[in-house]
């Protein structure tokens, strides 16, 4: 008994915010790796492209809820995504066509596109806090728990009860299909396939006839997608204040190079390392201890490893611990 | 001749600042721009020199501003007294673990066997640390919290603190460009995006050394007080002879005072730099840049000259960090903020001319200009162009309010423009084989 309730603790409060956030991080990485493996350059825009799309799935909330248009139990955002993954692909694909098109024709240095990124990120930063300001927003609606730890209690009999918030499974299903749906365009269809190729060996896919074009298009609609989807959900399960998606960056850029640059598969188990550490390293354990040690064995501190205002550090000793050990990462980073 | 017009037209416009708003406010400006520069001169001699992308400028500069802190502010005898000894042995036992973990790893053989011995010491010195530091930061933080809650500083005079400034800063690049440097561009671009955070997530919630959120105010000063200087003699005498008001005269005269110090470390700074570019050294440096290959096969070890070029940078940048605490008279660890202290740093290397001394400096202070000016500009605009609106319609008062974060939007536009268009900067570097 005493070990089912340990085991309740841990759930409620490391496995199941770590599965929803490690989908978020995971869904991020992707973006940052397919970017990473088709035009070779790290994204340090991507984070407020994540804040740009789900600044427009906001704005299309809050106009479906004034209008009345509700999704019942789930949040109306799931309806207003759509439009969000819209505007934030045209928005993308307009930076491509007036940013970074011109270094690609000049086969410029990959520091170059960093560089160029950081300019996009600026702009992209101002015209969101342009928009909908510096602040807070909070846009979930609908249920807030799937099974509220009242409930959980009165059904298993234990004092300890598992709450999961409607947020974490939304993003749970979510991030299961939405990988499901990239590996199988990467894999199956014609225009994955050339993704591939181009990222593989971009010579020899020009050669066969790949147009390139077409190819970083694809891409950047892709990243724009997961930007807006990894965006909406990690605002619905916490809040969304567009400085919070610029910090977002450094888990997401660790998430990816721990996975291997250019590897979405890597990028997948890089996000729940990444989660899982982040949360597990931060957690207090004292009261799972309490359970499991006889009463006069349990430590007076918190038994915390680091502080929660630490979590930065944990992605960043992961990141050097590999760069130091598997500089190519755990997956290694091949392409896409 | 044409870089000369560029600073006069800036030392123009500062000077027309003085002349309509006020001059207590142009020299502000100018000292700012000091710092800016000088700062840039530091990301300048990374990426101008050796091309290296670091994004973790704002972190330095905190390292700096943490050696200004602890270098002027008096010690906390009472702090000291309860939990000094505490805060020494962490850091011995710190030190300790460091020193056996980087031993172990040099001297044991086979990876895994290795790494697993290295994360086994480093994990048990850290509990070993956390059970000196815990108490001991819990009991310097309950004395007199309102007023200390720290352990102080050494009460040296805070001019010391900008050398110190520097090492700390270094030490802290080596430490990460020790790591990544060798592999790809984009890992010490993303390394340092992380220490910088780390090291403002430390002056932030690290109460017994920094105070935290709560800021240490009131640093000593290098320069004289307003308050000493209205009521000395001389200086009144001074005031009768120029037909000034002593009050407005001595905020004037003390940032004056700021102005010379800063201006001697930039020319300082900017001599060695100079020098540094025009020698042997600096050729190396430039033909690293421009093929590490064939400099490989000359035999430059490239590795050793990217880390040894990426801390002296720092080091600059750590400067320049102490010089703006010292100046804001105050710790804020919740004002650094990666957008001003990183990324405006990086729009004013690129403005100016990458690989251009010169180019750093001035792209320091025209940036630093425009960036305080816009928000007043913005403002301004917005309202001009709203003032046909309703004077309480909504979108009016949105645009009002939104006016500042044009200027972030202005200066990525700046930045993408001069990257395309004038990739080279105001002041190009010279002799380049491009």
């Amino acid at each position: 008994m005493e070990l089912l309730n340990a085991l309740a603790l841990l759930s409620n409060y490391v496995l199941v915010p770590a599965l929803a956030y490690g989908s978020q991080l995971a869904l991020g990485a992707l973006g940052v790796t397919l970017v990473f493996g088709i035009l070779r350059f790290s994204n340090f825009a991507h984070g407020d492209t994540m804040a740009f799309g789900t600044m427009v799935t906001i704005l299309f909330t809050w106009w479906f809820q004034s209008m009345g248009i509700h999704l019942g139990p789930l949040p109306t955002a799931l309806l207003a995504m759509p439009f969000g993954i819209i505007f934030c692909a045209a928005y993308v694909l307009a930076t491509d066509r007036l940013v970074y098109r011109f270094y690609r024709s000049k086969r410029s240095d990959p520091v170059i596109y960093l560089i160029a990124s950081v300019g996009v990120m600026f702009v992209t930063n101002g015209i969101v806090r342009f928009i909908i300001g510096p602040d807070d927003q909070n846009f979930a609606d609908g249920e807030r728990f799937i099974i509220k730890a009242r409930e959980f209690k009165n059904l298993t009999g234990l004092s300890e009860g598992v709450s999961v918030k409607l947020s974490q499974g939304i993003t749970f299903f979510t991030m299961i299909i939405v990988v499901s749906l990239l590996f199988w365009f990467l894999n199956k269809t014609r225009s994955g396939k050339s993704m591939r190729a181009y990222s593989d060996n971009e010579d020899l896919a020009l050669l066969s006839g790949i147009n390139p074009d077409r190819v970083v298009a694809i891409t950047w609609i892709l990243a724009a997608a997961l930007a807006t989807i990894a965006g909406t959900l990690y605002g619905l399960d916490k809040s969304f204040k567009p400085f919070t998606y610029f910090q977002l960056l450094l888990p997401i850029f660790a998430a990816a190079i721990v996975g291997g640059l250019g590897n979405p598969l890597g990028a997948i188990a890089g996000g729940f390392v990444i989660a899982f550490s982040e949360i597990m390293i931060t957690y207090a354990y004292k009261r799972v201890i309490a359970y499991l040690v006889p009463g006069d064995w349990v430590p007076d501190g918190l038994v915390q490893l680091l502080s929660t205002d630490y979590k930065f550090a944990v992605s960043f000793v992961i990141l050097l611990l590999v760069l130091l050990v598997r500089p190519n990462g755990i997956f290694k980073g091949t392409g896409v | 001749m044409r870089n000369v017009v560029y600073f006069l037209i800036i030392g123009s416009l500062i000077a027309l600042v003085g002349e309509f708003q006020s001059w207590n406010l142009a020299l502000s400006i100018i000292n700012l721009c000091i710092i800016s520069a000088i700062m840039a001169l530091g990301v300048n001699i990374q990426w101008g020199y050796a091309g290296l992308f670091n994004v973790g400028i704002m972190g330095f500069a905190a390292l700096g501003g943490l050696a200004a802190m602890l270098i002027s502010m008096p010690p906390v005898r009472e702090a000291w007294s309860a939990g000094g000894l505490g805060v020494i042995a962490g850091i011995g036992s710190l030190i300790l673990t460091v020193v056996l973990a980087v031993m172990s790893y040099r001297r044991m053989h086979g990876k895994r066997f290795r790494l697993f011995i290295v994360v086994l010491t480093s994990l048990v010195g850290y509990f070993v640390m956390r059970s000196f530091f815990d108490p001991a930061s819990d009991v310097i933080e309950k004395v007199n919290p309102a007023a200390s809650g720290y352990l102080g500083g050494l009460g040296l005079p805070i001019l010391l603190a900008w050398p110190v400034g520097g090492v700390l800063a270094g030490a802290a690049a080596w430490l990460v460009g020790k790591i990544t440097l060798g592999l790809r561009a984009d890992y010490l671009a993303i390394a340092t995006l992380g220490i910088s955070e780390i090291i403002v997530a430390m002056l932030k919630n690290e109460d017994w050394m920094t105070r935290g959120v709560k800021n240490v105010v009131g640093l000593p000063r290098p320069v004289p007080y307003e308050i000493n200087l209205q009521q000395s003699d001389w200086f009144i005498q001074l005031c009768t002879r120029l037909e000034t008001d002593p009050v407005t005269f001595s905020s004037i005269f003390v940032k004056l005072c700021y102005a010379g110090l800063f201006g001697l470390v930039l020319l300082v700074i900017l001599y060695l730099s100079e020098k540094a570019l025009r020698s042997p050294w600096g050729r190396m440096m430039r033909a690293i840049r421009d093929n590490e290959i064939s400099s490989e096969a000359m035999g430059k070890d490239v590795k050793a000259r990217h880390l040894q070029v990426f801390v002296l940078g720092s080091v600059v940048v750590g400067i320049a960090g102490a010089m703006l605490t010292t100046l804001d008279g105050q710790l804020t660890p919740s004002s650094y903020q990666p957008l001003r202290f990183t990324f405006l740093i990086w729009v004013m290397v690129i403005v100016g001319g990458s690989g251009n001394n010169w180019g750093a400096i001035l792209g320091g202070f025209v940036i630093w200009f425009f960036w305080i000016q816009s928000e007043p500009m913005g403002i301004w605009l917005m309202d001009t162009l709203t003032s046909q609106m309703d004077s309480d319609s909504a979108l009016r008062t949105h645009l009002i309010d939104s006016a500042q974060h044009m200027r972030l939007m202005t200066m990525g536009l700046i930045l993408l423009l001069t990257l395309r268009f004038s990739p080279r900067g105001l002041i190009p570097e010279k002799n380049a084989h491009h």
